[in-house]
């Protein structure tokens, strides 16, 4: 050991040094948000909880091409379908099993009509497993609830996709 | 019969008075090191329950209440349920000779420094006893560890305060504190303040010495098995204890309950609150360590304690000695 080094071992002095250093630290501002009553920054690429969309007259916007369905890695998109007495072909049932789901974002680029989108809520913890199988209906609701902030999100992002 | 009744009645007020304030220090110091502790790695630690968050611990403890107590089927139950037990009766027992102020002491003995050092030895056992109880290979590791570090650091820690018994010449906490009015004795002690402050660390089983519950290693040591309020008299017997700790360095070093210089507006404040303020600046610094510094290594803690504290203090009371004889400043009591 050298001289500067006993020095420094007897009179704790790197040990003195990091205490000044902690009580600096201890004033300056936290990096970390009070969560619940705080949220940070998300962007609009974020993939959080699904949502079907909805066009502004109110039509559905999903065609059931089951492209979705098709590129689910996870295989957690279950799709029926049906023709309507217009014509149109149209889901008659539209399940994700949130648990099986692995938030790719495949579903969301294979859509051709913006139908299924990945929203920015990621609080949709449940008590339950069963609530966590989405239907079409609260898939929809999830639609309806979100509309302006999705339709703000796809617009931000559609020069990077 | 009736005179037991009678002192119990007249004994019982006094030792709920001393035993209520210190349980709710207790909860206030475990939000105090926590939010310490948040503050200084820039996250803002409990501040949600009640103002500043400081019920947070009342929170926790009404948790631990309301958990299922577990003992394994190996345990060996008495034990197992006396441990927790143990540790918090003594770390509370110890409180009784804890001088406030000059009248504020639930009993004044005149063997005072005697009294704590005997039973925060006995410490030791609470931890030894939950952890070969348990019956499971950490829990008795972590006791191990515990009961070679403790008797380790005891060693040292009681040499520093014959040190300072050499300056009073008294084991009254009393006379302690008042043979301070001219000169606190961490100025002429006070590499033995700073080696009586780490020891303290080790004995109380704080970072840096906290092998004995070392998580990454042990997964908590000694209360590996506890659960629900056994657990929860486990951290109350510990904090208790850091607190009891900060409570004799201050009595030991830092005067006591005497103010800092004896002049007009600073020695109107009353005498206890001195006290509670030297105890909170101690263990203020106990939680800034605690957020500084890394895990000793297990042969480095034995070195530190056996290799370098024993021999210095050793030394430094040799000196102390000489110097006080060679000077004539040998305290002269009735003895």
């Amino acid at each position: 050991m050298t001289l500067s080094r006993i020095f420094k071992t007897i009179f704790l002095v790197e040990f003195i040094k990091g205490l000044l250093m902690a009580i600096k630290e201890m004033f300056k501002k936290s990096k970390t948000v009070n969560y619940p009553f705080e949220k940070g920054p998300i962007s609009p690429r974020m993939r959080g909880e699904h949502a079907l969309r909805r066009y502004p007259n109110g039509e559905e916007r999903c065609i059931a091409c089951k492209l979705c369905e098709a590129v689910c890695p996870a295989q957690a998109i279950t799709i029926e379908s049906a023709e309507r007495e217009d014509g149109s072909r149209k889901t008659t049932r539209y399940d994700i099993d949130m648990l099986k789901c692995i938030y790719c974002g495949l579903c969301q680029e294979s859509c051709p009509v913006e139908a299924i989108v990945q929203g920015p809520n990621f609080e949709f913890a449940t008590e339950t497993r069963e609530e966590l199988y989405y239907n079409k209906e609260k898939l929809l609701d999830n639609g309806d609830r979100w509309e302006t902030v999705l339709a703000k999100n796809i617009k931000l992002d559609k020069p990077y996709r | 019969m009736m005179e037991y009744i009678q002192i119990l009645g007249s004994e019982v007020y006094k030792i709920l008075f001393l035993l209520v304030p210190i349980l709710v220090s207790v909860a206030m110091i475990v939000w105090l090191d926590r939010r310490v502790w948040g503050l200084v790695q820039k996250r803002k630690g409990p501040n949600v329950v009640g103002p500043f968050g400081l019920l947070q611990t009342l929170a926790d403890a009404l948790k631990y209440i309301f958990k299922e107590i577990i003992i394994p089927a190996s345990a060996n139950k008495t034990v197992f349920i006396l441990a927790p037990i143990v540790t918090m009766t003594l770390a509370l027992v110890a409180w009784a000779v804890i001088p406030m102020s000059e009248e504020l002491v639930l009993s004044d003995i005149n063997v005072g420094i005697l009294y704590l050092f005997a039973v925060s030895s006995l410490g030791v056992y609470g931890i030894i006893m939950g952890g070969w109880a348990s019956n499971s290979k950490y829990p008795f590791l972590g006791a191990i560890r515990s009961a070679a570090q403790m008797v380790s650091y005891e060693v040292s820690i009681g040499i520093i305060i014959i040190n300072v018994l050499l300056c009073v010449g008294s084991l009254n906490l009393k006379d302690i504190v008042l043979a301070q009015k001219e000169l606190w004795y961490v100025i002429p002690l006070f590499p033995m303040f700073v080696i009586f402050f780490i020891s303290a660390l080790a004995e109380t089983n704080r970072p840096p010495f906290d092998l004995p519950e070392a998580e990454a290693e042990l997964v908590a040591g000694y209360q590996t098995e506890y659960s629900g309020m056994m657990y929860a008299m486990f951290w109350l017997g510990e904090y208790a204890n850091i607190l009891l700790m900060c409570a004799i360095g201050s009595i030991l070093f830092l005067g006591g309950w005497l103010p800092i210089i004896d002049i007009y507006p600073i020695n109107i404040i009353p005498a206890p609150v001195w006290m509670i303020l030297k105890i909170l600046f101690l263990f203020f610094l106990f939680a800034l360590i605690k957020a500084i510094v890394p895990r000793y290594r297990y042969d480095q803690l034995m070195r530190l304690g056996w290799k370098i504290f024993l021999p210095f203090s050793l030394i430094y009371l040799v000196f102390t000695a000489s110097f006080l004889f060679y000077f004539d400043k040998l305290p002269k009591g009735n003895f």
